[in-house]
């Protein structure tokens, strides 16, 4: 099981680097946050995993709830400040 | 000795790497915006609360199963609220959604040669 764990440690980081591509070579701002976001949920279970393989999860679950927390409030806080940028109060 | 519970770990958590895998590439191949919302928000949302549950699959019951069980309940609320939220931005700054007739990208163009061929 531990060998499986790592295994699939290895297989979680290539496909975090994936979405790269998006975050450096896309289109418009909003792809770039997209993949910023893409990168950020999917490093949350590659954390889990490594606790798992370190047999100590007690401790890595903590982490993964504070950057689950600061992954979603600075997603949210990109797009409300670019949904209210240059809005004009008459 | 590896028990019943742990083969279904492993068997679940493979299917939501497998989501994950799917939403990574989504992101890449997907011709706009508003698409590649659709796989951050549904593919990845998908795989993370699979392998999640697979962890908690592998621990049993304790402490650590409850803390898990918190996490696929946050990630299943806060990640496409996310995604909903920079799409929504993203339409009130005037992005256009990709449609089939639109000219303007060259994948239609592509398409459009295919058609008359």
């Amino acid at each position: 099981m531990q060998k499986y764990f790592i295994y699939l440690s290895v297989i979680l980081t290539v496909i975090i680097f994936i979405p790269l591509y998006r975050v450096l070579m896309g289109p418009t701002l909003y792809d770039r946050i997209l993949g910023a976001g893409a990168i950020a949920t999917k490093t949350m279970v590659l954390i889990l995993v490594i606790g798992l393989v370190f047999n100590r999860l007690d401790m890595f679950i903590d982490i993964t709830m504070a950057y689950a927390i600061l992954n979603f409030i600075g997603t949210i806080a990109i797009a409300k400040y670019l949904e209210t940028r240059g809005y004009k109060k008459e | 000795m590896i028990g019943l519970e742990h083969v279904l770990a492993g068997i679940i958590i493979s299917l939501g790497a497998f989501f994950l895998l799917v939403g990574s590439i989504g992101l890449i191949r997907l011709p706009d915006f508003f698409a590649r919302t659709h796989a951050t928000g549904k593919a990845d949302t998908l795989g993370i609360m699979l392998v999640i549950f697979g962890l908690i699959l592998t621990q049993g019951f304790s402490i650590n199963s409850v803390k898990l069980l918190v996490i696929i309940v946050f990630v299943a609320l806060t990640n496409p609220t996310a995604t909903n939220a920079l799409a929504k931005a993203a339409f009130f700054r005037r992005q256009r959604p990709w449609f089939k007739k639109d000219k303007s990208l060259g994948k239609k163009e592509d398409q459009e040669k295919k058609e008359k061929d």
